[in-house]
């Protein structure tokens, strides 16, 4: 028997309808287009791009807080559905910002076991008992029980955060800039318990960031997008060692690295992002790329496979 | 991997130091507005002599002393010891009607205001959770109710139910009630989309459950803020109509009313119409003043620290 | 004589459980044409110091200093008409939110133009010449064109821009930039740092960069000073202050970034940062430091400018030519 993989996603895709005022036109948003991805137990598959990219939308697709308009999302081979109590338990998700993830008027006691209520009928004391475990595995202390959110520093409330996701067992972590928000020194912390929990439970991440120094700590593979597409996928290290992406190129030389004494080569990117109500035609990269083609400019490119990893370019380069 | 210094000191805490902590910081913030603590004090005064009314007045409030009509406080010439604020057109004591009257107004405003708070929040709830059509009918049945000047609403509605101190008070609650229901909505509106509030949607919650115990105690801040201001307007309003003889009917001792009843006097004793008046108006001055310091307390834009 | 001279600057703030500590004793130098950075996390005190320095603290900030020199003028008593003239100025600074910076009711030229009428009394048409000349200078694409353009209109990376010209509307002599680009897009962030490098080379005029991006430091600064909860702790060259880190933070800031770890496994602080009913009698750092000692708890030496003016009793990386002045108890 061949095992369906936990969560398989073929060309999803979540596009928004604007209208565009009383004398503007309406459009449509392509949040996320075609985006297609398996995640295995005990992996972590990351998302980079910058904001706008559709990394968020992807997170929300999968928790279940949306439904796609397009493609199909798929959890153990079946279509995915938050009316199916037990997807719902198997995906859960963590915000990046922790000062807005916990509700402000309840008990860290009552945000944990809330889930719990919610979706089993376990008895008081097996709630608040479960809640006791999971506190101490992320390391906040029993009395801790009876505070409010607003009495804790950043990096617990996303301890309390991580807690309160894994009260219903999930097997997925959908993990949206869980440490952008966080110091340096807490940051570390964080990353380490969701490195133990993995381990331990046999976690599979979804893990939605910005910086690649994290991803490239964290991840196994990984996946670059740009304007709501897939431009470049694959093993983490294969992707960071050798981007093939002219976008993924311009990323990695952007983000500043801890070393004074490193050669500076950086690749400029020219322009912002263009508005996602009116992309570009062609390859929504080509205005900023500087490999771009007269082809970039009238065909979109397709993700497909080249070499080790998945790439959406005419005309690659190696760095 | 744990915390061993996070803060060491809370440790020692136990759960009622910890609400005390939050009470004294609460007091801190309030009592920066000194003029709302001295509303506080007026308001507690006020309450008190409400409760003690029967033991404090001198005489009953519907007693009428046929020899001394229209007698003055005692500091003027004329003035009795008997009645220390004087008399009114039929002899009863002033000092007694208003003292009685504190227990009108505070009952008008606790009523009216609950009324208001609980219709006004839960139309306000619905309207911000289900937004779409729901939403735009609520909302423009509430602007056409506040499209009206409050009082004439107000009187007409009285005149429908008929005059009297219970369908007045289901009056005002009716024309105050929008104003909760906008306000209840924009903070909805503001809270329904924050992370917390989807957590609790990834978790399973259901609409009601959202909206009641997600949504709703994060709403309160600003209501509990309108409910003191709407407590003073329904005085005044209840005030007024009883002036206008739609409210409470004599002889009930309300200070609205009061005032109704002294108007021919004007000219001739001042402190029929005055004593009332002075009355209401440190009642709602009092109490504005709580208002105003309680949302310096409750609104955490204003929170520095 | 430094651009920018404070020594022992202490602020605290009023607040409902007593006082609050959010700078305590720090020195801040800053020479003319040189770019400081000024490192810490959050509530570290590194914004804080730079609002005290020009004046833009709320009435419950509590300020002492021994000295605060700018440009050989004392900005302790100078009063509050004279220190707008040199505010804007000759000192400008720019924010982390370049969106909620800019005034949302008026168009960018208005808003640079208003500059240089406060600070250099231009007349309409010269203002409006050198405020294209500044879009220019930011690298906006079609300047004349911009003008006219309100805030909303602009993305990120354009507002930063703008508030950028601004800042530099009166060729300022130290421009503060606070945490200019973590609101950014890191595309969007290298083009805004190499614009002010670019900038602060061809204007010679100092930069103090507030960041908490070990990265951004190490690609831009020329000097570093490291605060934590309100202390200096430490402040060397960039190149020596990664190489060879003396206090026990610092060297445990570095080692946490992803990017040097070697195992899955991230050396990490233990703890928080101190608050203000926690704060440590002796060292702020000895409870979360691997080094500390008992004599840590009780009070703490400031070594010598080869040490990197370290805070510490027991710095790190310390070579044989090094004398560590002995630890001191209170």
């Amino acid at each position: 028997m061949t095992a369906s993989p936990l969560i398989s996603a073929s060309n999803l895709g979540r596009f928004y309808s604007v209208s565009g005022g009383m004398f503007a036109p309406s459009g449509t948003v392509k949040a996320l287009d075609g985006a297609s991805f398996t995640l295995e137990e005990g992996k972590t598959l990351a998302v980079v791009g910058e904001s706008g990219c559709g990394k968020s939308t992807l997170a929300r697709l999968v928790s279940l807080i949306e439904e796609p308009t397009a493609g199909e999302l798929l959890f153990e081979g079946e279509p995915a559905s938050a009316q199916v109590p037990e997807h719902r338990k198997l995906v859960q998700i963590v915000f990046q910002n922790p000062y807005g993830s916990l509700n402000p008027r309840h008990k860290i006691g009552t945000i944990l076991e809330e889930p719990l209520r919610l979706n089993s009928d376990l008895s008081r004391a097996e709630c608040r008992k479960r809640a006791d475990e999971i506190m101490e595995r992320v390391g906040l202390r029993p009395e801790h029980y009876d505070r409010y959110p607003h009495m804790f520093s950043g990096g617990q409330r996303q301890r309390i955060a991580i807690a309160r996701a894994l009260m219903v067992n999930p097997r997925v972590l959908v993990l949206d800039e869980p440490v952008s928000a966080l110091d340096l020194s807490i940051q570390a912390q964080v990353l380490n318990i969701l490195a133990e929990l993995q381990e331990e439970f046999n976690l599979a991440y979804l893990f939605i960031s910005h910086d690649l120094s994290v991803v490239k700590h964290i991840s196994d593979e990984v996946m670059v997008m740009y304007l709501g597409k897939v431009v470049e996928a694959g093993a983490a290290k294969t992707v960071f060692d050798n981007p093939k992406h002219p976008y993924t190129q311009a990323l990695l030389s952007a983000t500043p690295v801890a070393d004074p004494h490193r050669k500076k080569k950086r690749i400029m990117l020219q322009g912002e992002l263009p508005s996602p109500l009116n992309p570009p035609a062609g390859c929504a990269f080509n205005p900023r790329c500087r490999n771009a083609i007269e082809k970039c400019r009238a065909e979109a490119p397709a993700l497909v496979f080249d070499e080790k990893t998945e790439l959406a370019c005419f005309n690659p380069t190696p760095l | 991997m744990t915390d061993q210094t996070a803060s060491e000191v809370d440790t020692s805490q136990s759960k009622k130091q910890m609400r005390s902590r939050m009470l004294s910081e609460f007091w801190f913030y309030f009592s920066e507005n000194r003029g709302a603590v001295i509303g506080l004090w007026v308001f507690a005064s006020l309450v008190l002599i409400a409760i003690l009314a029967p033991i404090i007045a001198p005489h009953a409030p519907n007693e009428q002393y046929r020899d001394a009509l229209l007698v003055p406080p005692v500091w003027q010439q004329g003035g009795d010891w008997r009645f220390i604020l004087g008399t009114d057109a039929v002899g009863r004591d002033m000092l007694s009607r208003l003292l009685y009257g504190a227990q009108f107004s505070l009952f008008i405003g606790v009523f009216v205001v609950t009324l208001s708070v609980l219709g006004g929040v839960s139309i306000g709830l619905i309207a911000g959770y289900f937004r779409g059509a729901v939403d735009t009918v609520i909302m423009r049945i509430m602007d056409v109710i506040l499209a009206f000047p409050s009082l004439l609403l107000a009187l007409v509605l009285v005149a429908i139910l008929g005059p009297g101190l219970v369908n007045a008070m289901i009056a005002i609650a009716i024309v105050l009630q929008p104003h909760f229901v906008r306000l209840t909505r924009a903070s909805v509106l503001n809270e329904i989309n924050r992370e917390y509030v989807i957590s609790a949607r990834v978790a399973g919650a259901s609409p009601f459950y959202l909206m009641t115990k997600t949504v709703l105690p994060n709403c309160l801040g600003p209501v509990t803020v309108q409910a003191t201001l709407s407590f003073s307007n329904a005085i005044l309003d209840a005030a007024a109509l009883g002036f206008l003889g739609m409210g409470a009917q004599p002889p009930t001792p309300e200070w609205g009313t009061m005032l109704a009843e002294a108007r021919e006097f004007i000219l001739r004793a001042w402190w029929v119409v005055t004593l009332p008046g002075l009355a209401i108006l440190i009642t709602v001055l009092a109490i504005n003043l709580v208002g105003d310091g309680l949302r310096d307390a409750l609104d955490p834009k204003l929170k520095r620290s | 004589m430094a651009l920018l001279d404070i020594s022992n600057l202490t602020v605290e703030f009023q607040t409902a459980s007593g006082m609050f500590r959010a700078v305590d004793n720090t020195d801040i130098r800053c020479d003319r044409g040189e770019i400081l950075s000024i490192v810490g996390e959050s509530g570290s005190g590194k914004s804080v110091s730079m609002l005290a320095l020009m004046g833009l603290l709320p009435w419950t900030a509590n300020i002492s200093a021994d000295k605060i020199e700018f440009d050989g003028r004392d900005m302790r008593s100078i009063d509050k008409n004279a220190r707008r003239k040199i505010v804007g100025k000759d000192m400008a600074m720019i924010f982390q939110e370049p969106m909620s910076s800019l005034n949302p009711c008026f168009t960018v030229g208005f808003q640079i133009g208003e500059v240089l009428k406060f600070h250099l009394g231009l007349d309409r048409a010269t203002r409006r010449k050198r405020t294209i000349e500044l879009l220019e200078q930011v690298g906006i694409p079609a300047p004349e064109s911009r003008l006219s353009v309100f805030p909303h209109q602009l993305s990120g990376g354009m507002s930063q821009r703008v508030m950028i010209a601004m800042a530099l509307a009166a060729d300022p002599k130290l421009l503060i930039a606070d945490e200019p680009t973590t609101a950014l897009d890191v595309t969007i962030q290298a083009q805004i740092l190499e614009l002010l490098v670019g900038l602060q080379k061809d204007k010679d005029m100092a930069l103090i960069l507030i960041t908490h991006d070990m990265g951004v430091v190490a690609e831009t600064a020329e000097r570093v000073q490291v605060q934590y909860a309100g202390q200096k702790v430490e402040e060397q060259a960039v190149g020596n202050l990664f190489d060879k880190p003396h206090h026990p933070y610092t060297s445990a800031l570095l080692s946490a970034l992803p990017e040097r770890a070697t195992g899955r496994e991230l050396p990490s602080i233990p703890g928080v940062v101190p608050g203000q009913f926690d704060r440590p009698p002796g060292c702020l750092f000895a409870p979360r430091c691997s080094f500390a000692q008992d004599v840590c708890n009780k009070g703490v030496v400031r070594q010598d400018e080869a040490l990197g003016a370290t805070l510490c009793n027991f710095p790190v990386n310390v070579g044989k030519a090094d004398t560590v002045k002995p630890a001191e108890a209170g």
